[in-house]
């Protein structure tokens, strides 16, 4: 088989399951739906490592194009795939995750059937319904992945977008599941509109959208500056760079644009793992490492980005503190670790953000199936106020718990470690003059990180058992389908970390992701590296691991031994955490300003514009003007014979002169 | 010798006395087509006129046709204004407004 | 002046007089027997001008059937004369102007060279006007000839179908419209009676 027909076969299973199980979903039921789509995402799982061996191992990179669209002045729009080693890795993350979540919810939809109000015929085959649109999300990722140029990457971007609204509003008979996918969807479409502007401006200077070429006409165009208000120069790149980043900011839900995020826990939880955890979420982060070439002409953009991460990665972990939800404490997680990958890109050190994004798929997708398996044990409970004692009770969702905890805190040893000190190191190194606020913005998001990641795994598997004792009577571990791909996902958690040296103090990202000499990051640290081992003393000496661990102690403390300063804090400090819980009023703020703004400008317009203007001026009006007119015409007809026949006579008198008098005779 | 332009005045005469007529007459309709017949009277002086001095009888067969077509239409006048009368009972133009705007 | 020439002035005279009756006098009778004074001096005319026929089928038609028909129907209105006179002096001014507005604009046309050129002496037609009329009635004009003829139908159809009023009830005739809308509540009414005890 030849590898191009490898590279096609990958997103197209994907896809044939996906129509399979939702076209045919009623006519092959249950059994029949899964084991199509297990088959199309796990033939793509497959096929994807050996691709990485062949990409990786082998050193060969693909680049060509498939299928042409069509051609509109010489400007080709087209499909193609461009493989190098970025592109393997990611596709070896979303087909390995993909699949490990396939596997998972066949257990977690099983009883499905509860979630439908009787009344309704929404919920008929939503098991397959769902399958098919988590293969839907896989091919639309990986058609974001391996694109070759920014129209297929913009397709790419916008499926999986429409695929999150759909599966955000899966329970679509639930208002706020609705509410939530329609916020994800705007705030997306916020994002894509500057990920659009930038597309078209790249686009309009280069000529081209295909990836290699954009990348070799950059020199040619790095010096331009385009004026977008009259009188105001800006370097061309910096627009471009800045317009890609903003819909880097929707999809990776960076400040402000993050507000969907937690509200999509929504949705089920395996689609919280696969979505808004492994894969959708990192597509803006891989799309500002792919476009590296672009990012490293200008310093502002970079600034910019590190700004935004950095307020990311604190601000969002803070809120993860006083969070109840177990969902939503990992939702915040997953926001501040999208912020520290992209500190990473800001600082550019492109490989370490990549290399974050790859651990985290791994850990986050792990921790969120694992938070599945509590909801299932506790009958669909999610208040961790109402857990406690799990340990006992779910044993392998504790020990894969802890490993993830323990990977996310930036545990030496475990992958998250070596992925976010790599990053801390970065900025550390960056000379950009934001890195200084980056530097301790992440390194306080570490204690952050830390406290809520064990006040939330304390109050669940630890410490006294507040839930019900019919809840209780109930507990157990999950079944096989639950269990094996928390295993499986607990694995590479662990050992992902060692792979810290080819990936980003090595040469695997080489030729892939450019960096400029004027921001040496990963060669200083590749300097600086001197493998695992040095690298693991010297980070126990480090400042991150002792705040990760003096974050781990006080959550101890606090929610295990004393929770009494618990109370305390809530008490004194009941200001902040309101400022907290409301998440700093931004949902109030864009409710009222962007949702009240459009509202009332929609109701001005219709005042103004639609009843006034139109209906009265124009329509009324020239009904109106009509009457009027032949109010004052109708004196004419006096309805008298021989005011007629002499207004005729006055005509024919006319005509006569005007013949006489006014035309020359010859 | 009478020159041509001597009919052609009596012509204009008769015809511009048809139209005064017209103008003037408020009260009664029948007067008003009375003075229908006088202009159709005028052009067919006009008519007969110019084919005795042009030696051509197109005029000539012209006013028969004329003829014709002022007895049909006085015919029919009339029928409109008996039903009218029938209706109105009065022939008095001024009373005769229904169709005012 | 010759013999001719006085005849027309003459006759010319007695137009012109007769026509400003037909328009001023107060009984309508009268204007219609001044019509036809004006009818009559007129086709006196065309006879000087050698159109006999046209001349006698002037008086036989014209005056002999349009204007009887004109009396007939003063006749048969019952008109009431006097309110009708007044009005007529408040609008002699405008009327004289626009009459003396309308002739001298012929007038001027009538007086430009086109037609004072030199007439030549008349053209003999051929010896009966009849027969020239015939002549050229029934072959260049055969066409327009029965258009006329349809126009007469055409307009004794209408002259009947506007005027003619039907006799109340007097023949029987069926409204199939009405017979159609019948519904069964028009003829047939259904009552409930209670039975009555037996005795």
């Amino acid at each position: 088989m030849s590898m191009e027909s490898i590279y096609l076969a990958i997103p197209l299973a994907a896809l044939i399951g996906s129509v399979i199980a939702g076209l045919f979903g009623s006519k092959i039921g249950r059994k029949g739906a899964h084991t199509v789509t297990l088959l199309g995402v796990g033939t793509a799982c497959i096929l994807s490592f050996v691709v990485l061996k062949h990409i990786a191992f082998d050193g060969n990179t693909y680049n060509a194009s498939v299928y042409t669209w069509m051609m509109v002045e010489g400007v080709k729009f087209e499909i193609g795939f461009l493989i190098d080693n970025l592109t393997a890795m990611m596709m070896v993350v979303v087909t390995f995750v993909s699949f490990m979540v396939h596997v998972y919810t066949i257990a977690y939809m099983s009883d499905d059937e509860h979630n439908w109000p009787k009344s309704s015929r929404a919920g008929d085959n939503s098991y397959q319904r769902f399958f098919s649109y988590i293969s839907l999300f896989t091919f639309s990722m990986l058609m974001l992945v391996m694109s070759n140029n920014f129209m297929q990457l913009f397709f790419g971007w916008e499926a999986v977008g429409l695929v999150s609204y759909l599966l955000i509003g899966f329970w679509s008979t639930r208002e706020t599941a609705i509410f939530a996918n329609m916020k994800a969807f705007l705030v997306n479409r916020v994002g894509d509109f500057g990920f659009l502007l930038g597309i078209g401006a790249i686009f309009a200077y280069t000529g081209s959208l295909d990836y290699k070429e954009v990348f070799a006409k950059l020199p040619e165009i790095s010096e331009l500056s385009i004026s977008i208000i009259p009188g105001q120069e800006w370097s061309l790149i910096t627009v471009a760079a800045i317009l890609l980043f903003i819909g880097a900011m929707g999809k990776s839900a960076q400040v402000p644009l993050h507000v969907w995020l937690p509200d999509s826990m929504e949705g089920p939880t395996p689609i919280s793992a696969l979505i808004h955890a492994a894969t959708m979420v990192t597509a803006g982060i891989f799309m500002v490492s792919r476009m590296s070439p672009i990012f490293e002409l200008s310093d502002v953009a970079l600034n910019f980005i590190l700004v935004i991460g950095s307020i990311t990665a604190f601000f969002m972990g803070l809120i993860g503190i006083v969070q109840n939800d177990i969902k939503r404490v990992v939702a915040y997680s997953t926001l501040s670790q999208l912020g520290y990958m992209t500190v990473a890109l800001g600082a550019s050190a492109y490989s370490a953000g990549v290399f974050h994004l790859m651990t985290h798929a791994f850990f986050k997708a792990l921790l969120f199936l694992a938070a599945g398996s509590v909801i299932i044990a506790m009958h669909h409970e999610q208040d961790i106020r109402k857990m406690g004692g799990l340990k006992k009770y779910m044993p392998i969702t504790y020990w894969t718990s802890l490993i993830g905890s323990l990977a996310l805190i930036g545990f030496p040893f475990f992958s998250g470690f070596f992925s976010k000190d790599m990053i801390i190191e970065a900025v550390h190194e960056s000379e950009l003059s934001a890195a200084g606020f980056a530097y301790i913005m992440v390194l306080l998001g570490v204690f952050v990180t830390a406290f809520y990641s064990f006040r939330m795994f304390f109050l669940v598997f630890h410490g006294e058992e507040r839930m019900d004792d019919h809840t209780k009577s109930h507990l157990h571990e999950s079944p096989l389908t639950v269990t094996i791909p928390l295993i499986a996902l607990a694995i590479p958690a662990v050992i992902a970390g060692y792979l810290v040296y080819p990936m980003v103090v090595g040469d695997f990202f080489n030729g892939v992701i450019y960096t400029s000499e004027a921001h040496p990051v990963i060669e200083e640290l590749s300097e600086a590296y001197h493998g695992i081992f040095s690298f693991v003393l010297h980070g126990l000496m480090a400042p991150p691991f002792w705040l990760a661990m003096s974050g781990l102690g006080s959550a101890w403390y606090i929610y295990m031994k004393k929770p009494s300063i618990a109370q305390w804090g809530y008490d004194k400090f009941r200001w902040l955490h309101t400022l907290l819980d409301k998440k700093y009023f931004a949902d109030d703020f864009n409710q009222t300003l962007f949702a009240g703004g459009a509202l009332a400008l929609g109701k001005g317009l219709w005042r103004a514009g639609d009843r006034f203007l139109i209906d009265n001026l124009v329509v009324n009006g020239s009904a109106k003007v009509v009457g009027w007119f032949s109010g004052i015409i109708r004196h004419i007809q006096t309805g008298y014979l021989y005011h007629y026949a002499f207004s005729m006579i006055i005509g024919v008198l006319l005509i006569i002169s005007w013949l006489i008098f006014g035309v020359k005779h010859v | 010798m009478i020159p041509l332009s001597h009919f052609l005045i009596l012509g204009a005469l008769l015809f511009s006395i048809s139209i005064a007529g017209i103008f003037l007459n408020r009260k009664n309709i029948i007067i008003l087509l009375m003075c229908i017949e006088l202009m159709l009277l005028a052009v067919n002086i006009n008519f007969i006129a110019f084919s005795h001095y042009l030696g051509d009888m197109a005029g000539q067969v012209f006013v028969f046709f004329i003829l014709t077509v002022a007895a049909a239409e006085a015919a029919i006048g009339l029928a409109i204004l008996v039903v009218v009368f029938r209706n109105r009972r009065t022939i008095n133009v001024q009373e005769l407004d229904q169709m005012k705007g | 002046m010759t013999f001719e020439q006085f005849i027309f002035y003459i006759f010319a005279t007695v137009t012109i007089v007769s026509a400003i009756a037909v328009v001023t006098v107060r009984n309508p009778v009268y204007a219609a027997l001044f019509l036809i004074l004006t009818f009559f001096t007129s086709a006196a005319t065309w006879i000087l001008l050698e159109a006999e026929f046209l001349g006698i089928v002037l008086v036989l038609v014209y005056v002999g059937a349009v204007m009887v028909l004109f009396l007939f129907v003063i006749m048969m209105l019952d008109i009431n004369i006097d309110p009708l006179r007044e009005g007529f002096i408040r609008y002699l001014p405008m009327g004289i102007l626009v009459a003396i507005v309308v002739a001298a604009e012929i007038v001027i046309v009538l007086g430009s060279d086109t037609f004072n050129m030199a007439i030549p002496d008349p053209v003999p037609l051929s010896d009966s006007n009849t027969k020239a009329l015939g002549e050229v009635l029934y072959t260049e004009y055969v066409y327009p000839f029965e258009l006329a003829a349809v126009i007469l139908v055409v307009a004794i159809i209408a002259a009947i179908s506007l005027t003619m009023r039907k006799r109340q009830d007097a023949t029987k005739h069926q409204n199939i419209s009405e017979q159609i809308r019948v519904n069964s509540a028009d003829r047939l009414r259904v009552l409930k009676m209670k039975a009555e005890e037996k005795q």
